[in-house]
């Protein structure tokens, strides 16, 4: 047959067109290679919008480095730069703190009453029978930051940097476990009763309103008061409560919109199945907005973990929450900025990555949502 | 008479409006009232009216996206006529195979996370007709049809990527790939350019030819309905008011709706001075219409036995020339 050329040619042309991804003969052999060139090419074109925000690159940037600090400890032992006896997080030692050298004045009757414990190691490093006018060493610590421990160490003599690399892991997992978990419940739970409606659509999300109307840290306060808290029962239990929780309601509305685009009435009339539609039509359409809120649930996951360590109530070997939580009740919390090495890096760490993963959220909610970008 | 493709009888569509305590559906729209039509193979039919009389309900409810309220569509099937109300699943999906939809909006119609080659081979894939070879075979054919060419410069392009008129072409194509016999054509130029219109209304009209498919072709321009269509019928608040063969219908309107519809239509010339319009103000509500003709608020003829008997029925008025008006004569088509 005849082409069909418009009156005026180029009329029905769009403009700047990327050059065609032009299939090969051998089309099932090369059809994967074709998805690649499709998917890389539109991750460059989103790549190119994200980039052009820089709130979004400094979050990527600071989420880049922790990720490095994440790593890190993996390959300092491996080396043998670090030796695991001083620089391990839970069980390591510092054998040769800086000491600090006086003299008793009065007869030490009771050691444990007459000093003061808050400078002395848990050994038995002052002998009992110690007397007057002799000078004893006694170790500092916490010890400030030196050129072996470059955040010092903390109340039992173990090294705070590797406290902060350590307490990093634990906050990306459990912030990716969390974000995963939330976002694969409510992306299904939303665009099922978006797709169905009726009395399953009310049934999640009254459950919905239920979960938001629980105050979240209370909650978590409840349940790691009465069952052991591991880091992915944490991960899990923050995932549950925010996948079928205030996500699911966000990811059903866009669902909603979605349920009612033509292509949704068209994939029906060829004879797609109600699966069909949903993974294929609806779901696809749902995922940008399900990853941003991937990111926002990374950040409540992490400062949820942070605040349940501090309360002790987590049954986790390191974490950031749980540093902030031994300066504190070790007494060290309250001395303004004197022992700044056993709060701030904990304390910023947690506030940085928290504020990063929000920056990369907003950046990527411009990517996927062209309103609110500028022009 | 050749046995008709499609046979729809007194078909009723009743949307319910809920009201007060427990949502009760106390009041009905009535959006598609004991509309009954046949469509002959290769035949197109034009369904015409102004917004909201029902025309896309009609389609739609042919295509099965609906569930009728009552009323009868039959589909000839292989010999025999198939009730597409009462259908199994294992026939609805021989069903969808026959009959397809081609929508308005060309920028919603594809999903804009798919490629071209995904959305036209969606119901093949759906159908489980073909290997993926074949499939993107049949996919290049289709594109070469409607004169997207060469076809591997579109087969992997993403619907933004296409201009409104390349969509439609691609919609088309969709809806053409399981070979139908039957597609619903739901105004699919208006959100067109008028330069691409023509273009777009004259490859349909080819690819009916090529395909033998007849079109029930909605839409609200008679022009477009006269270029089109072998028969056309008017819709006035979800009935028909008349029905017959294009050019008697255009050239010798009988009912008082088709007349005003008519006389809208602007002429090209600008010394040209429209008539008064003949019709008067007030719409019959579509909520519980009364019993009595839809048209009567609006009819300026309307007469005593307007007033007192129900709507009237639809009737031959000569030569296949159908109208539901009392006031027509017998003969007078």
């Amino acid at each position: 047959m005849t082409e069909k050329i418009d009156a005026r040619p180029g009329a029905d042309e769009p403009t700047d067109l990327p050059p065609p991804i032009i299939s090969p003969d051998s089309v099932p052999d090369s059809m994967w290679r074709i998805r690649w060139a499709l998917f890389r090419r539109s991750f460059a074109h989103n790549w190119k919008l994200f980039r052009a925000n820089r709130v979004g690159l400094v979050g990527l940037a600071i989420i880049g480095f922790f990720a490095l600090l994440a790593i890190a400890p993996t390959v300092l032992f491996a080396t043998g730069i670090w030796n695991s006896a001083v620089y391990d997080p839970v069980v390591g030692l510092e054998p040769n703190p800086p000491v600090k050298v006086m003299t008793v004045v009065n007869e030490i009757t009771d050691p444990e009453t007459q000093i003061d414990f808050r400078h002395v190691l848990l050994d038995n490093r002052i002998p009992n029978n110690i007397q007057v006018g002799e000078q004893v060493e006694i170790p500092q610590q916490p010890a400030p930051p030196d050129r072996r421990h470059w955040l010092g160490t903390d109340p039992l003599g173990r090294d705070v940097l590797s406290q902060l690399m350590h307490g990093a892991r634990a906050a990306f997992f459990l912030g990716i476990l969390a974000a995963v978990v939330t976002v694969i419940i409510a992306t299904t739970v939303g665009s099922i009763s978006a797709y169905f409606g009726g009395a399953l659509d009310s049934f999640f999300m009254r459950l919905a309103d239920l979960l938001i109307m629980i105050p979240f840290l209370a909650i978590l306060i409840v349940i790691g008061a009465i069952f052991e808290f591991k880091l992915w029962h944490l991960a899990v239990v923050i995932g549950l409560l925010s996948g079928f929780g205030g996500v699911a309601i966000v990811l059903k509305s866009q669902a909603l919109a979605v349920k009612v685009k033509p292509f949704v009435d068209a994939a029906r009339v060829a004879g797609g199945s109600n699966a069909h539609i949903i993974f294929t039509h609806i779901v696809p359409n749902v995922m940008p907005l399900s990853f941003l809120y991937m990111m926002f649930t990374v950040t409540s996951a992490i400062q949820g973990e942070a605040a349940l360590s501090f309360l002790g109530l987590l049954n986790v070997r390191i974490s950031w929450g749980l540093m902030i939580q031994l300066a504190n009740t070790q007494g060290y919390l309250l001395q303004g900025l004197r022992y700044w090495w056993l709060l701030f890096p904990a304390g910023l760490a947690v506030t940085l990555i928290s504020a990063a993963f929000f920056l990369v959220g907003r950046a990527m909610d411009e990517v996927v949502n062209p309103r609110l970008r500028k022009r | 008479m050749t046995e008709p493709l499609v046979k729809v009888d007194r078909l009723t569509k009743l949307f319910p409006v809920s009201r007060g305590m427990f949502r009760r559906p106390v009041d009905f729209i009535h959006a598609v009232d004991g509309v009954s039509f046949e469509i002959a193979p290769g035949e197109s039919l034009g369904l015409v009216g102004e917004s909201g009389c029902g025309k896309t309900t009609t389609g739609r409810l042919l295509v099965k996206l609906m569930e009728a309220t009552s009323g009868q569509i039959l589909m000839h099937d292989d010999g025999s006529m198939i009730d597409v109300a009462h259908i199994g699943s294992d026939d609805l999906r021989r069903f969808r195979r026959r009959v397809q939809m081609i929508f308005q909006d060309p920028y919603e119609s594809m999903n804009p996370r798919r490629t071209v080659f995904d959305t036209v081979s969606e119901p093949l894939a759906v159908q489980n007709i073909g290997s993926l070879r074949e499939r993107e075979d049949r996919v290049a054919q289709m594109l070469q049809l409607v004169g997207l060419t060469p076809p591997n410069t579109f087969l992997f392009r993403y619907p933004h990527e296409l201009s409104g008129g390349q969509r439609q072409r691609v919609a088309i194509a969709r809806a053409l790939v399981l070979d139908p016999s039957f597609v619903v054509a739901d105004e699919p130029t208006s959100m067109l350019d008028v330069s691409i219109r023509i273009s777009i209304m004259e490859l349909m009209l080819e690819l009916a030819d090529a395909f033998d498919v007849s079109y029930l072709y909605i839409t609200h321009d008679l022009a477009v309905a006269r270029y089109m269509c072998d028969r056309i019928a008017v819709m006035y608040l979800g009935k028909i008011v008349e029905l017959g063969d294009t050019e008697e219908v255009l050239s010798n309107p009988l009912h008082p709706y088709t007349r005003a519809l008519l006389s809208a239509v602007p002429v090209p010339d600008p010394t040209y001075r429209k008539p008064p319009v003949e019709i008067k103000g007030g719409i019959t509500k579509a909520i519980n219409p009364p019993t009595e003709c839809r048209f009567i608020e609006r009819c300026p003829w309307a007469t005593d036995v307007c007033h007192s008997t129900e709507h009237p029925p639809l009737e031959d008025k000569g030569g296949g020339h159908f109208v539901a008006c009392h006031l027509v004569e017998k003969g007078a088509g």
